[in-house]
């Protein structure tokens, strides 16, 4: 398996803070990577310092064989490196539909194309992708009104469509009812198997992740705590200390 | 539905047709509803469908006018000696070459403020929410200051243009065809834009501009082909304002930032922002309630036209289209989800 | 072109010249801080971007020029305009803006715009469009040779704004109201937490704002000329020096009101008279820029 994300040596600091310290890691093509860690360990400062929302202090961040610790978040999500936010974000005053449609790979297009109306396929393809996270029955309500849990799977099946090579996802089940995690899970897993979306998840809810990742990196007060497949992480007594030291 | 939809574009247009000989008397006047119409439209391409709120959309309607005067002029004679000799003398135009410098000064006009657009807003589209308003008034504001202080184009001063070369009532009559048919072209233009990808697109960028770029969203290129088309008809308008008004100046009649250039916000405001029919509902109300206190103020109508921006904008800033679709979301296709606990937030 | 190439030779010439275009600038820029403070205040605790802040710098002058015109001594002026400027802001602020503080950026940013719109239409009905001043009766000092001629009256206006300046601070500093007035501006809802009357911070600061404006208006039309639309290049000029020291940032206020005066003296100088208000307005898209590229080297957009 090739490298799709490599991350050297990255350090930030906001202020005297220290948020991430000499990180390295690799998130290999066609499968889903986990990082994990306590409360502010740095999980998603590495984030948005992976998807260009701010500078780094130092180190370098390859996608796909490019730097690209210089651009900015949209060139970034050109190159097909998308990411969800820990806050849902959509667009509350549109619907479902208008909400998929939107997240077309506008990278795609030349700005001809943009002057076309949407397609056929364009609206199968929504349709496709609202069953697939089970929103079909709501498609065409505000997706504002929408419970919270709700607008996270929208989010999920946006990202879907904008048919990305990998998917950076923040917290995937946070404030999701228990009852439909398990559902969650399997289609993260089939949107990796049956789509070939790389996966890059943060998460902080070890059941999840450990019946996901084939590869798991753990944070702890900004520094690179252990990595290894699931099992090995599950076993890991600094991993253990390091969640329950910060409680 | 569509049935009536379309007999009812039918009577508006049949309407717009006849209202020069249904109110013969008011022929300049219509054409300067059309004016108001098209520049709120325009300023709600950016404004209201893209969240992107100019106060320097101005710039665009004094460009056109200048370069479009100096196109005709350019034509026939030396622009330079023309200026300096204020018009008087020189100013003799057959019809041919009267017609031909409205036609090329009006293309010449749109085509140009389409390229300051880009060029301005690619520096411009770099600010947000005010520094971006505050930015593009500035942009208004120097151009006009500087226009005045330019000899070559009259300075001070201004241009005066040859007068219609026919009956004057012919004339009324050609100006109001030639701001109603781009005003109709212009609304057809918008409503098949606003239906296309391009038109969701910008939607995203006022809805939430960070997830648009998050999305990869190319939005520079949107935000300037937006406001470059916007341009484009401003400077339309604004060469064809500059024979309408023959004689105009830099700073009251080119770049007049306190007159038309907050109007055509106030106007969208007050008929909805991001709405079709509201930019044009807005500019016919504001039009009769300029055109009323100018004529029973007596000198207050300025005061007035101050006094209702502020109204508008405190007390009624999502206008008559956003109230609307507020009381009957019905009418607009809007559901919501009443089972949730999100439709309570 | 000939012009602006002798203009700028003559400074060359006559390094004194220098000399005297920056005394010029520094005095006005003394006055354009004092406006921008005003602004920085308004902008940095209740979040409201005042395009009117130039209006008030004129309507204060208007109200100087005319209690001078009924024989008050002109110096009383400056207080005079405090005063009245203060219960006018009061009045903009419960009827305007008040209703605008919560609301999006742009709101704000028109109401005042109609506001200022508003303030400059009655001044020119009341007043007139002539441009007006105070004839102070003082003498001119006259420095190198005569090179450099300093007007005693505009020695006592950048006085007076230093002592207004600093017994603002003081306050600021010192007293309850102040000190409300600083908690409300890092974080309201933790200032009505902690039991601080928001509504009447917001209040006074806005009023307090509007008669500093004033005051400054009323030195302004002792030493330079106003006219009923004047107001607008004000309200830029305070937006130029704000947005280039940043909010809260008094020394910075200060030291870009300077900069902005004698740049705009020196490209008067250059350029010519006609030209002033350009430049005013060119500083502020400069600052802009500027301002942008700092902003994209950090990945950001400038909010």
């Amino acid at each position: 398996m090739s490298t799709v994300i490599e991350v050297r040596n990255v350090g930030k600091s906001y202020g005297g803070v220290v948020a991430n310290k000499d990180i390295s890691l690799d998130v290999k093509s066609g499968g889903i990577t986990g990082l994990i860690g306590p409360n502010g360990s740095g999980k998603t400062t590495l984030f948005n310092s992976i998807v260009g929302y701010h500078p780094i202090d130092s180190g370098s961040i390859k996608f796909e064989d490019r730097e690209i610790s210089k651009m900015n978040v949209q060139e970034i999500a050109r190159l097909g490196l998308l990411r969800t936010f820990q806050q849902t974000r959509i667009y509350g005053a549109m619907n479902c539909v208008e909400n998929m449609l939107i997240s077309l790979p506008h990278r795609k297009m030349s700005l001809m194309d943009s002057f076309n109306r949407n397609t056929r396929a364009d609206y199968d393809r929504a349709d496709q992708l609202l069953e697939f996270v089970g929103l079909y029955e709501k498609r065409f309500l505000r997706s504002g009104s929408l419970s919270f849990g709700q607008q996270k799977l929208l989010e999920f099946a946006m990202a879907l469509m904008n048919e990305p090579s990998c998917l950076l996802l923040d917290e995937p089940t946070a404030g999701i009812n228990p009852t439909l995690i398990n559902g969650l899970i399997d289609r993260l897993k089939r949107a990796n198997s049956e789509f070939g979306i790389t996966l890059f998840i943060i998460e902080h809810n070890m059941r999840v992740i450990m019946n996901m990742a084939d590869h798991i990196y753990c944070l702890a007060h900004g520094e690179m705590l252990a990595e290894g497949a699931p099992e090995q992480i599950q076993n890991d007594q600094r991993v253990i200390d390091a969640y329950l030291g910060a409680h | 539905m569509t049935a009536l939809r379309y007999l009812l574009y039918a009577v508006l247009l049949v309407i717009t047709v006849l209202a020069p000989f249904i109110f013969p008397d008011f022929r300049t006047q219509l054409a300067t509803l059309w004016l108001m119409i098209i520049v709120a439209l325009t300023w709600d391409m950016t404004g209201g469908q893209m969240g992107y709120n100019s106060l320097g959309n101005i710039f665009f309607y004094g460009t056109g006018m200048y370069v479009a005067a100096v196109i005709a002029i350019g034509l026939v004679y030396d622009v330079g000696v023309y200026t300096s000799a204020s018009g008087g003398g020189i100013n003799e135009f057959t019809p041919v070459q009267y017609f031909a410098g409205i036609g090329l000064g009006m293309l010449g006009a749109g085509l140009f403020c389409a390229a300051c657009a880009i060029v301005i807003g690619y520096i411009t589209f770099g600010l947000r929410g005010p520094y971006f308003a505050i930015g593009t008034l500035g942009v208004a504001i120097a151009a006009g200051e500087l226009v005045s202080n330019w000899d070559w184009v009259g300075g001070g001063q201004g241009i005066t243009l040859p007068v219609y070369p026919a009956d004057l009532d012919e004339g009324k009559l050609f100006f109001y065809y030639v701001f109603a048919i781009i005003g109709v072209v212009l609304f057809i233009f918008l409503k098949w834009l606003y239906s296309t990808r391009f038109g969701a697109a910008i939607n995203a960028i006022r809805d939430d501009e960070e997830k648009a770029e998050a999305m990869g969203i190319h939005t520079m290129r949107y935000k300037l082909t937006a406001w470059a088309l916007a341009a484009f008809f401003v400077g339309l308008v604004g060469a064809i304002s500059a024979f309408q008004l023959i004689s105009f100046e830099p700073l009251e009649t080119a770049y007049q930032t306190i007159n038309l250039g907050i109007f055509m916000v106030v106007c969208v405001l007050l008929g909805g922002k991001g709405t079709l029919w509201g930019p044009v509902v807005g500019a016919i109300l504001f039009h009769l309630f300029k055109e009323i206190t100018w004529n029973y103020l007596l000198g207050w109508q300025w005061v007035a036209l101050g006094a209702l921006i502020v109204v508008t904008v405190v007390y009624f800033q999502d206008g008559l289209m956003g109230w609307l679709m507020h009381r009957k979301p019905g009418w607009f296709g809007i559901r919501i989800d009443e089972g949730s606990d999100g439709a309570r937030k | 072109m000939d012009q602006i190439v002798s203009n700028i030779s003559l400074l060359f010439e006559f390094p004194v010249v220098n000399l005297k275009i920056l005394i010029d600038g520094l005095m006005i820029g003394a006055l354009f801080a004092l406006a921008a403070y005003g602004l920085a205040l308004v902008w940095g605790v209740m979040n409201v971007k005042n395009l009117a802040q130039g209006d008030f710098v004129i309507a204060g002058g208007y109200v100087a020029w005319w209690l001078a015109g009924l024989g008050l001594p002109p110096l009383l002026g400056v207080p005079a305009a405090f005063i009245v400027m203060w219960g006018i802001g009061w009045v903009c602020y419960k009827l305007v803006i008040s209703r605008v503080i919560e609301r999006d950026l742009f709101t704000s940013l028109l109401a005042t715009f109609g506001l200022a719109i508003m303030i400059a239409q009655i001044l020119n009905l009341l007043f007139g469009s002539d441009t007006q001043s105070i004839k102070l009766p003082y003498d001119t000092i006259y420095l190198a040779d005569g090179f450099i001629d300093i007007p005693i009256a505009k020695l006592i206006g950048v006085c007076m704004a230093a002592v207004l300046a600093t017994g603002v601070i003081i306050f600021m500093k010192r007293s309850r109201m102040g000190q409300a007035i600083r908690a409300t501006a890092q974080d309201a809802r933790a200032a009505r937490v902690m039991g601080i009357d928001t509504e009447k911070v917001y209040a006074f600061t806005f009023s307090l704002n509007s008669a500093i404006c004033g005051a400054a208006g009323a030195i302004i039309v002792m030493v330079w000329l106003i006219q009923p639309f004047y107001g607008i290049t004000y309200a830029i000029r305070s937006f130029v020096i704000v947005t280039a020291a940043g909010l809260g940032n008094l020394p910075g206020v200060i030291a870009a009101g300077l900069g902005i005066g004698a740049l705009e003296q020196y490209g008067a100088h250059i350029f010519g008279i006609g030209y002033q208000q350009a430049i005013a307005v060119l500083l502020l898209l400069l600052v802009l820029v500027i301002r942008l590229i700092q902003q994209r080297r950090k990945r950001q957009s400038l909010q």
